[in-house]
């Protein structure tokens, strides 16, 4: 029997590959033009919100004098004669508070990042952390209602002094309101350093604690600074917190219960009553473009302290 | 036998100490939420009553309940989500399932995690910027749609990172089965990847409710009213395009520090009904993720 193999090859036998029409292969095109846009829609809005902020302060920087906006501490935008924008005692605000949160939140927040992730073990360790991402959804509002309503008598009481919103107040609720993600990151980063580690470590007859303070947290490290640095970003941005908290007042603080103002919160408070186009309106786009530039910096070195681990 | 050399002892009393030392940081941390929380509710109960939740605010806020309020923030809600959700999981689906490993993607990423960190109040200035005056939806006043989009561009990142958490669950092998039987991409993502996913993604999704209807700062400005005197309190109160709305988190703000004659116990109520929104959709969310990981079939 002789073959033919252009029998086999026949077009009846192809057929039954099924072929899709042509609407369908363009349909899909089109869905995978959208997925694509998609997803390059972060860099289109990041570029946009620096981009937007930007160009409603833009007409004002060529009357901007540059050491008075960052180093005068006089702030006084609504004055009709001569109004001074100096944001040196807000840039002197927002350190403050956020220097002070970070004090109280850095140690209890990688303490408890260490308790969640080497301390505790199955229902209590779930439950923690199912509370502490409860403490993360409260709303800064309410945060703020918080250290004006329950956090002032506390303090005017315990501290006898005068005014119970200051800087104290709202760095104990940045402290409060910063802790979750320095927890969630903190483990992240123990988490990443390899079992081999700890079993090493017992094998060797150390206790946790041990463990936690010769192998962990130095190997841990980078990934905690970046936990730390989340935080510092968080602190920095807060606004409505620190809105109702602080006290609001101009003021190079002398002591932590001296009321101080912060870059945020000047933006909230005043925007709503410029008017568009005026200098106060484009001095606070260029407080914002400010206060982008130091949260991208500092998110910027969290990510490429968090990718060099990786790498490693 | 084994004997306790002090050393030794020592060792071990170091270990109780450190436990709960680390234990009190946490409870630290924990403890005086519920104190607080539980301050909050106890002032404000008296206060909350059906009329509280569905009449109008009037006489400036101090009379009246919060019916507006609650409404605002449902339109706000809705309408952002509406915008993030879709855009935000097919970015989602764009990384996980169509990036390859290059600068490029890396950009993408490095956008999403800057996006994520930028402060609120700067979202909000963008919202102003972009959508109040640029986009003019409402002749260079503030509207719900500004506040909406506004909200959607900040909760973004946040929808991208949990869907993609959620994309990566599913185990490439999924995947590989479809695509030998012949699937293009986008078949395999429609029929396999998002089927088996979409519990994870709607998770996350559920979470930006909550936070969407905290946020104050960025609505404010390019939305919300301070207060607005409405006669109807039916569903409809509100024009999305035309219309300034109330919200919650902005009608708490007021209420605690610009309004007059306000009953002691309104601003609890208020934070009551916010921290009951928040925490009831962040419950439903988290125990929504418990049972489906009980029920993960890989």
């Amino acid at each position: 029997m002789s073959k033919e193999p252009t029998e086999v090859l026949s077009p009846a036998l192809a057929v039954p590959i099924a072929r899709r029409g042509q609407a369908a292969v363009l349909g899909e095109r089109v869905i995978e033009g959208l997925v694509y846009l998609c997803g390059i829609s972060a860099i289109v809005f990041v570029f946009g919100i620096f981009f937007f902020v930007f160009k409603e302060g833009a007409p004002f920087l060529a009357k901007l004098d540059f050491k008075e906006f960052f180093f005068s501490k006089e702030w006084i935008p609504t004055s009709s004669v001569q109004p001074k924008y100096g944001i040196g005692a807000l840039i002197v605000g927002t350190l403050s508070v956020t220097t002070l949160a970070m004090v109280i939140a850095v140690p209890f927040g990688l303490g408890a990042a260490i308790f969640v992730s080497e301390f505790c073990t199955g229902k209590t360790k779930e439950t923690l952390k199912i509370v502490i991402e409860l403490l993360a959804a409260i709303p800064s509002v309410v945060w703020g209602f918080i250290g004006l309503s329950v956090m002032s008598p506390v303090i005017i009481a315990v501290f006898h002094v005068p005014v119970g919103v200051n800087l104290f107040n709202a760095a104990m609720l940045l402290a409060l309101m910063s802790v979750p993600i320095m927890v969630s990151m903190g483990e992240d980063a123990l988490k990443a350093v390899p079992d081999s580690y700890r079993e090493a470590g017992i094998a060797l007859g150390a206790t946790r604690w041990q463990l936690v303070y010769r192998v962990l947290l130095p190997a841990a490290k980078n990934g905690l600074l970046a936990a730390v640095l989340l935080g510092v970003g968080r602190a920095i941005g807060e606004t409505m917190a620190v809105l109702m908290a602080t006290g609001h007042a101009v003021n190079i603080p002398d002591s932590i219960f001296d009321p101080v103002r912060t870059l945020t919160a000047t933006i909230a408070a005043e925007l709503g009553e410029t008017s568009h186009g005026s200098p106060h309106y484009q001095v606070l786009f260029l407080i914002g473009v400010v206060l982008f530039s130091i949260t991208f910096v500092v998110n910027l070195a969290a990510d490429f302290i968090v990718k060099g681990i990786k790498r490693k | 036998m084994f004997t306790e050399t002090p050393f030794i002892r020592k060792k071990r009393r170091n270990e109780v100490i450190a436990k709960f030392f680390f234990g009190g940081m946490a409870a630290a941390m924990v403890i005086p939420l519920f104190l607080i929380v539980g301050y909050i509710v106890i002032q404000g109960w008296p206060s909350i009553s059906w009329e509280f939740l569905t009449e109008n605010p009037r006489s400036g806020g101090a009379k009246g309940g919060i019916w507006a309020a609650i409404v605002g923030t449902f339109y706000i809600v809705f309408f952002s989500l509406a915008f993030s959700a879709p855009i935000g999981v097919l970015a989602a689906v764009y990384l996980n399932e169509y990036a390859t490993e290059n600068w490029f993607t890396r950009i993408v990423n490095l956008a999403v995690i800057n996006l994520a960190g930028v402060p609120s109040i700067v979202h909000g200035l963008f919202g102003v910027g972009a959508f109040v005056y640029f986009a003019n939806f409402n002749n260079g006043k503030k509207s719900i749609i500004a506040a909406a989009l506004t909200l959607a561009v900040m909760t973004l990142p946040v929808i991208i990172a949990s869907t993609k958490e959620a994309l990566a669950a599913v185990p490439r092998q999924f995947r590989e089965a479809c695509w030998n039987v012949g699937a293009t991409r986008w078949q395999t993502i429609w029929k396999i990847v998002l089927p088996n996913s979409i519990s994870g993604i709607l998770t996350g999704v559920i979470l930006q409710v909550s936070r969407t209807a905290g946020e104050t700062a960025p609505v404010m400005l390019t939305g919300v009213a301070t207060y607005k005197l409405l006669d109807s309190t039916g569903l409809f109160l509100y024009h999305p395009i035309t219309d300034q709305c109330m919200a919650l988190s902005m009608h708490l703000y007021y209420i605690a520090t610009q309004a007059n004659n306000v009953p002691h116990s309104t601003p609890f109520a208020i934070a009551t009904v916010l921290i009951g929104v928040v925490l009831i959709v962040n419950a439903a969310a988290i125990s929504f993720r418990v049972y489906l990981r009980s029920r993960k079939k890989w």
